[in-house]
């Protein structure tokens, strides 16, 4: 930090050179942790040539991405274009002038964005039937379309008031109807403002996917589990699957950071979505 | 639906398991992700780095991934938690708790550390500059004037996480700690033809959860909320 911050003032050279000492004394400390793990990880055989050797044996690579990560992609991909039709339903409802209507949107996002995907996810299982083909497949995608169209509904109404107030003020000024302002002035600048944090809840549905592991549904995790009970390199799997999920969601990242850039632009017009059982304040996708 | 009303105890000593899971993990997480958030804004370069490739990390992997992860290498790196054997009432918290923890409280970190974070970049840099024109020295800057509006700016955020994490505690079910999720299926189980009234009660359990919380954090903010 070359100028002064909120928290620092801008150092002097004899603050610069304490913390280069720092930094060198960190960096130490820190590699130093790393490399014991990795010792102790390497004096346990996890770095042995039979634990790793699926993971360069191009069969097992051609399993992962295929049966793997295009099934996970898949699975994430149909839930989050249910999620955004589901979403734009129920945002939609909830923006509405009639209680009758709103009321019911509300209940529905509230309960399905208080509860865990996991309960949800198991009980859609049962509900379609343990013993039936893709049951597991279908709970997955139906319980992440009910979580995150929920998000989204609410991703959706905050977008669509953080439009600023003049416009729909203009739109109406010059005559045109309720839904017209809704469908050609405000929905256009509402999706641009929530682009970004619907990329973001791709990360999430993404990530979310994972649960299937609990039950037994298709994907990376049943990839996964099935080379670590033939090869029983329980560690190098999980290292191997975990970083295949970071580099997809980092690039989803970017994606969501390069539309921020185009569509919304430096100065962010706060997007403010609500936690559960609240009317404001902030939020977090997680 | 009479399933679970027929076996009130194990619904609620569910629940309690789900509920100190959150509690545990939700004061660790908070620590951990205060001292990433300090690394993450130091004004050294290699802690700034670690902090930031951490959160990075930890932020794009799974929670299962991050369980199973913890769950299979800390034998190696030689955390076994036999030494945790405690016994309240009817629980008892042991290696499998301890896991669920731990791994909770790694992946719930990265998140803590970036509502922190938001709470500090919330604070103008005219208040700092202010505090310094007056000349405070460091720790009086810190202390008067950045860090209480760094923090109440972090509520509302930190509020979320700590929701997530309720919800997050869920995934224990999958490592074998038998919380509300554990035993919504083994109900589900012994009576199938009551599926959805299982299920009800059980999402009932984690909203009153959620919205419990949800209520106290709007009331903290509400209060510490800058005029």
């Amino acid at each position: 930090m070359s100028t002064a911050g909120v928290l620092y003032d801008a150092p002097g050279p004899r603050t610069r050179a304490r913390h280069r000492l720092y930094a060198v004394l960190s960096a130490i400390a820190l590699l130093g942790a790393l490399a014991w793990a990795i010792w102790k990880l390497y004096d346990n055989g996890q770095f042995e040539y039979e634990l790793w050797e699926p993971f360069i044996t191009p069969a097992y690579i051609e399993a992962l991405l295929v049966d793997g990560l295009l099934v996970t992609l898949k699975m994430a991909f149909t839930a989050i274009l249910g999620a955004v039709v589901l979403g734009f339903a129920l945002g939609v409802c909830k923006l509405s002038d009639r209680s009758w209507i709103r009321w019911p949107a509300w209940a529905i996002v509230e309960f399905f964005r208080a509860m865990p995907v996991l309960l949800l996810m198991i009980f859609l299982w049962y509900l379609i039937g343990i013993e039936k083909d893709a049951s597991s497949y279908w709970a997955v995608v139906l319980a992440l379309t009910l979580y995150n169209g929920s998000v989204l509904a609410e991703v959706l109404r905050a977008g669509v008031l953080a439009v600023p107030r003049g416009q729909s003020e203009a739109a109406y000024a010059i005559g045109m109807r309720k839904t017209q302002v809704m469908n050609i002035v405000l929905m256009p600048q509402a999706v641009k403002i929530m682009l970004p944090a619907l990329i973001s809840q791709c990360v999430v549905a993404l990530k979310d996917t994972a649960l299937g592991y609990a039950i037994s549904a298709p994907g990376l995790t049943a990839v996964a589990k099935q080379i670590f009970t033939a090869f029983n390199n329980r560690v190098p799997t999980m290292l191997v699957v975990a970083a295949i999920f970071i580099i997809v969601n980092l690039l989803l990242g970017w994606l969501a950071t390069w539309a921020q850039k185009k569509f919304v632009g430096e100065k962010k017009p706060r997007l403010v979505v609500p936690m559960v059982g609240q009317d404001g304040g902030g939020g977090v996708a997680i | 639906m009479e399933a679970v009303f027929d076996d009130l105890d194990a619904y609620f000593k569910a629940f309690g398991y789900t509920l100190f899971l959150f509690l545990v993990a939700g004061v660790l997480s908070t620590l951990l992700g205060t001292l990433l958030a300090a690394f993450r804004v130091s004004p050294v370069s290699v802690l700034r780095l670690a902090g930031t490739v951490y959160v990075n990390l930890v932020r794009n992997t799974p929670l299962v991934i991050v369980f199973g992860l913890f769950t299979f290498m800390a034998p190696y790196l030689g955390i076994h938690f036999r030494w945790v054997d405690v016994h309240i009432g009817t629980f008892d918290f042991t290696s499998f708790f301890s896991v669920a923890v731990v791994s909770l409280s790694l992946y719930t970190a990265a998140f803590v550390c970036e509502a922190i974070r938001s709470g500090i970049n919330a604070v103008p840099l005219g208040q700092a500059e202010a505090a310094r024109a007056i000349g405070l020295p460091f720790t009086g800057v810190m202390r008067q004037v950045v860090l209480p509006q760094a923090f109440r700016a972090s509520v509302p955020p930190l509020a979320s996480v700590q929701i997530a994490l309720i919800k997050n505690t869920s995934v224990a079910y999958v490592f074998g700690v038998a919380e509300a999720v554990s035993r919504m299926r083994i109900t589900t189980n012994n009576f199938p033809s009551q599926r959805l009234g299982i299920f009800i009660m059980f999402a009932f359990g984690y909203i009153v959860l959620v919205e419990l919380f949800s209520f106290l954090a709007n009331r903290l903010e509400r209060r510490w909320r800058i005029a």
